[in-house]
């Protein structure tokens, strides 16, 4: 990846514009405006930024509660997702859902939800249509997280997967915590989850999103062979976010986490490495970091200023599509 | 040509006229292939349409569930079938949590899931407290998701076919004791939502269905040398229910019994009775009676499961006691069925 210029930026920029737009949502959050629950990506942005790079709108995505950087990932609206956390109409899903529930079918991505590991079958279901309708070259993309590999329903969906020979991609971006519980305290120590679920006969593979050609290789490893070969593949990427588990402020006052842990997070950002790395290779000048900056500012005040501006639902929109017709 | 099929062949019926349908139509569920496929419902199913569309799955009713969403929204239809409704308490995440708001929760950007989940209530030869729930009113109580449950072979060839087609959620009841009753079948589009006036009356409305339903039948004919004139009416579709066709009747009528096929606290013959009672142009002329299962787990020993359902008895007593008639005789036809109290017919087994 880094010996190619254009896609490094490209990433970098991916990359660097979600982590603008979750800052910023943080940033205004205290204003009350945007009333909902919000799990944001800060710290864990490489990975969708390098995603986007392989879009394809055939390909569907279903993810959980932490959803806004897969939901970009797919380049699904911007607009449409700051309007759907100010619970506007305009929003993704009509200002209903809020922030954990997200959808735009029109690029592939079929929704994400707020319950741990509720959306793994989904996608499995979503895979075996198209699947048993011969859709070619199909893939369906799988988010969660560490915890939701605790659930009965990951495996239950695994071995059906593995069963049915679907093609899905199983991205499991363990940040090491479910909400304050660290990994350690409900998996066994010594075990890697990717070593676990390669025991149900998938492949997987797992990479540490801070070396940023092995994050990159292993993705694209992974989205080629399940593209090419139709079969499931799972892999797990070691990450980290920088915010609270829900909500906009830094909480390592609460000292959950070790100090070595956040330490080597902090100097390994992968954001931050990857703006070092191609200033160093001269892919990248200061000048162009602040028009990207600028740019991506630009994009947020109007998707901004768009949710302000947006028509809250009304009483009619209560009972609107409880059922289908 | 055969003019007279069984429930369970109904049953089977409604789903090969669904899946040559609909083509993209899938149907599955653990045993669905197997040799006595879901009590006879599904038999060779999978030889008629192939094992891509007709299939056996791992024991993950959850998962299942899911799939079943994610297929549906994908645009495959989706038949998922449970032995009991005991064993699909493991998919009410998905069943709960996101086929009963999918399209609700993303503001109607997307579809509700097409899918049907039928699900076996089981009952009488030592089933017991894990293998003969109805869980009818609790998932009545969810917003979002459809829940049907008729009593005669017609109705279930009707109401499985419209309930597959619905473009929503379906849960789809089938007493186990109903499998083996017979009667003649004629395709009839039924709206899910709406309730059948079974039989016109005079000074009582009577409200159930599945089982239930079939109990009142039977006690019908013996009501006529008291005076009673039943208007019976068929909840078919507990959830959404026509509440208007019941009010209709019990204005007229003026009593009102609700029989219930699950345990009758919070449920769907009290809600319904809660709803009726709210209003005001109803004036009873005796207190309006719900009749269903006690409000305990169904235990297993056949000396004290005969205490524990709504039966044609206690129908019937039940009935004349709201007339104030307390001077009667028991029909015979309505005593204790001749061999066992926990059989519909007397070679019955226990799967």
């Amino acid at each position: 990846m880094l010996r190619n210029k254009k896609l490094s930026k490209r990433i970098y920029f991916n990359s660097l514009r979600i982590r603008m737009i979750e800052l910023e949502i943080s940033k205004r959050y205290h204003e009350q405006k945007m009333r909902c629950p919000v799990h944001l990506s800060v710290g864990q942005e490489f990975l969708p930024g390098i995603i986007e790079t392989f879009f394809d709108k055939n390909d569907k995505s279903v993810s959980g509660h932490r959803a806004h950087a897969h939901y970009l990932s797919k380049k699904c609206s911007l607009k449409k997702l700051i309007a759907e956390i100010y619970g506007k109409k305009t929003g993704c899903s009509g200002g209903i859902g809020g922030s954990m529930h997200l959808i735009d079918k029109s690029k592939g991505f079929y929704g994400s939800t707020a319950i741990v590991g509720n959306t793994i079958p989904i996608g499995a279901g979503i895979s075996l249509s198209m699947s048993l309708n011969k859709t070619n070259k199909n893939l369906t993309y799988i988010f969660l997280g560490d915890g939701a590999v605790e659930t009965g329903i990951f495996f239950e969906t695994l071995n059906f997967v593995v069963l049915k020979k679907l093609p899905c991609l199983f991205i499991c971006e363990n940040n090491s915590f479910s909400v304050y519980s660290e990994l350690r305290k409900r998996q066994p120590k010594n075990r890697k989850i990717s070593k676990l679920v390669s025991s149900f006969g998938i492949k997987t593979d797992s990479a540490n999103t801070t070396h940023l050609n092995d994050t990159f290789k292993k993705f694209s490893k992974a989205y080629n062979y399940v593209k090419k070969k139709q079969m499931p593949y799972f892999v797990e990427f070691h990450t980290s976010r920088k915010l609270e588990h829900c909500g906009p402020n830094y909480d390592d006052d609460l000292n959950y986490r070790d100090k070595n842990f956040l330490n080597y997070w902090k100097k390994n950002d992968p954001v931050e490495k990857l703006e070092k790395t191609l200033l160093k290779k001269k892919y990248l000048s200061k000048t162009e970091i602040l028009s990207f900056k600028s740019k991506i500012q630009g994009e947020i005040i109007r998707s901004f200023n768009y949710a302000e501006n947006s028509k809250p639902p009304k009483f009619e929109d209560l009972n609107q599509n409880l059922f289908s017709k | 040509m055969k003019n007279k099929f069984t429930f369970a062949e109904a049953i089977k019926k409604a789903i090969i006229y669904s899946m040559k349908k609909d083509p993209k139509m899938i149907s599955y569920g653990l045993g669905i292939d197997d040799p006595k496929g879901i009590f006879g419902t599904t038999t060779n199913l999978h030889k008629i349409f192939g094992e891509r569309r007709v299939f056996d799955v791992p024991t993950s009713e959850n998962a299942l569930t899911g799939i079943a969403i994610g297929s549906s929204i994908a645009g495959s239809r989706v038949l998922f079938s449970h032995q009991r409704f005991d064993f699909s308490l493991l998919s009410f995440d998905q069943l709960i949590n996101n086929a009963a708001k999918w399209n609700y929760m993303f503001g109607g950007k997307t579809k509700s899931p097409s899918i049907t989940i039928r699900v076996v209530v089981g009952k009488g030869w030592g089933q017991g407290p894990t293998h003969s729930q109805n869980f009818q009113s609790l998932l009545a109580h969810i917003p979002g998701l459809k829940v049907v449950s008729p009593a005669f072979p017609e109705d279930a060839y009707n109401l499985l076919i419209d309930s597959i087609f619905d473009p929503n959620p379906v849960i789809f009841i089938e007493h186990r004791w109903l499998h083996g009753v017979s009667g003649g079948i004629k395709r009839n589009k039924i709206s899910l939502g709406d309730v059948h006036l079974k039989q016109r009356g005079k000074n009582i409305t009577i409200l159930g269905n599945s089982i239930g339903l079939l109990n009142v039948i039977k006690v019908n004919r013996f009501l006529e040398k008291y005076k009673i004139y039943p208007e019976i009416i068929d909840c078919y579709s507990i959830s959404p229910i026509n509440l208007s066709k019941i009010v209709k009747s019990v204005k007229k009528t003026k009593r009102l019994l609700i029989v219930d096929n699950s345990n009758t606290f919070c449920s769907f013959s009290s809600g319904v009775l809660a709803e009726l009672v709210q209003m005001k142009k109803i004036n009873f002329k005796s207190n309006p009676v719900i009749i269903g299962n006690k409000n305990i787990p169904s235990p297993t020993s056949h000396y004290i499961s005969k205490f524990f359902y709504q039966d044609s008895l206690s129908i019937f007593k039940r009935i004349l006691k709201t007339f104030g008639i307390s001077n009667y005789e028991i029909p015979t036809e309505l005593k204790k069925n001749k061999y066992y109290h926990d059989v519909p017919i007397e070679k019955f087994g226990p799967f």
